[in-house]
């Protein structure tokens, strides 16, 4: 139950004044709530968890992460030899 | 998908792994909160390859795991009254409790039914006006906002016939238990990344300050944990204590503030037992005053629950970290996911259903060298 899992946003509806949302999670579609962030638009991405969207997915934080990964990647590099030989 | 396969990247893994192993002067000891995390961590064999650096310690953050077996009795007993409808998410049914679970009270005819989210259960009861439908709101901060607008969601439509059996449980306070307990292993933490994207970070201040431990905010993909695991262990390399958020695409300082305006007029603090861990103070949430006529326990009269558990299960000390769910003598001979002896091996959050999952099928993964 205590899963959440992101989703893309791919249409925002109203039910009888809940703020609701078709979220794509890679294929399958669910009915969202979207009390908790109203203002998601179509096109962005959410945490979901239990029918519920908690948190917007910040793509410039999500890029920033990845950026400072690959630099400690090479710094990896140079650190010496040998590294996971199996990462499943 | 995007956000998922990008922190998947197997070569920025091996880099991350390289970056710890190479950094750490001893092992440290890790605990991860979220027994999501704990499953990642499994599932990716990350735990193994850094098993030289780092010894990964399972936390109790499996909601399923940690509810009290009185609880789950008290939900059986209400789950096979005639007028009952029971909703629950679908890992509590085979939760054994002392004497059957969810699934055999179906099996006797009691109306058990799975919903993916607790407005569903609401929506049961508008359509069969004439049942009494139960939700059994279990879970930690991150389940607590669907469990609390179902019912706002419940008396803005006067639906009546609508209750739930509330046993939430709260992050920070088993944290400072289980860093009070004279047992204390634990050096670092791995923040559960999805309830601090309710309740912000700010929470885990006082837990650095007073026990000078870091924590660092982790997401759950492999390159999330890893990265998170990067932190803690310079911290540790550094004689540092920090907060830090590894995982800034989805957290906040200040969390989601609607749900946790909804949440505290919902909820109310009240001590809370762990299963296999015992009581926590002001660990958990029960529905506050202006919310009681929700209250399932209340409504149903279930009389005196003796609670019985099986002698063999060692899920309690597992959820401490004091033992390895593959040092029990019944892990995968009496106790399997099929038949479990405790919840810790019913839950896709279970540190012994991980263990199971991705240990027992004979899977191994090679050790990196250390440069």
């Amino acid at each position: 139950m205590c899963l959440g899992l992101p989703g893309r946003v791919v249409e925002v509806v109203d039910d009888r004044g809940t703020p609701m949302a078709v979220v794509d999670f890679g294929g399958v579609t669910k009915q969202i709530c979207c009390a908790y962030l109203p203002d998601i638009a179509v096109g962005e991405y959410a945490i979901v968890h239990a029918g519920f969207a908690l948190a917007r997915l910040d793509e410039a934080a999500a890029l920033e992460t990845l950026a400072l990964l690959r630099s400690l990647g090479s710094v990896a590099d140079e650190v010496g030899p040998g590294g996971a030989q199996a990462m499943a | 998908m995007k956000y998922l396969d990008e922190f998947g990247d197997p070569e920025l893994a091996r880099g991350l792994v390289e970056e710890i192993l190479a950094r750490a002067t001893r092992r440290w000891t890790v605990m991860e909160v979220c027994g999501g995390q704990t499953h990642s961590l499994v599932r990716n064999g990350i735990d193994e390859l850094l098993a030289g650096s780092v010894e990964f310690v399972h936390g109790p953050g499996c909601p399923v795991c940690v509810t009290p077996l009185e609880t789950i009795d008290r939900a059986l007993a209400i789950a096979s009254r005639p007028e009952v409808t029971l909703c629950s998410f679908g890992d509590m049914l085979r939760v054994p409790g002392s004497h059957q679970d969810l699934f055999q009270v179906r099996a006797q005819g009691g109306d058990v039914r799975v919903v993916y989210s607790p407005l569903d259960a609401v929506r049961v009861a508008e359509a069969e006006p004439g049942r009494e439908v139960v939700f059994f709101a279990v879970g930690f901060e991150t389940t607590a906002p669907a469990n609390a607008m179902a019912v706002v969601r419940a008396r803005e439509l006067g639906v009546e016939n609508f209750s739930m059996i509330v046993s939430h449980v709260l992050v920070p306070p088993a944290m400072n238990a289980i860093l009070s307990s004279p047992r204390r292993r634990v050096e670092g933490f791995l923040a559960a990344g999805h309830v601090c994207t309710v309740m912000g970070t700010a929470q885990y201040d006082a837990i650095v300050d007073d026990f000078g431990v870091p924590v660092v905010v982790a997401g759950f993909e492999a390159l999330d944990l890893l990265d998170a695991t990067r932190r803690v262990v310079a911290q540790l390399e550094a004689g540092e204590a920090r907060l830090e958020n590894a995982y800034e695409r989805a957290v906040s300082r200040e969390g989601n503030p609607r749900a946790r305006a909804v949440l505290a007029e919902v909820f109310a603090l009240c001590d809370r037992t762990w299963r296999g861990i015992g009581t926590i103070p002001r660990s958990g949430w029960r529905l506050s005053d202006a919310y009681r006529d929700y209250d399932a326990e209340l409504r149903f009269d279930v009389g005196d629950v003796h609670a019985v558990e099986s002698p063999q299960c060692r899920a309690g000390e597992v959820l401490q970290g004091l033992v390895t769910p593959d040092s029990c003598e019944a892990f995968g001979t009496t106790c399997t996911p099929r038949r479990p002896l405790g919840a810790t091996m019913v839950s896709g959050e279970g540190a012994c259903a991980a263990y199971y999952r991705y240990r027992s099928a004979g899977m191994t993964v090679r050790s990196p060298g250390r440069g």
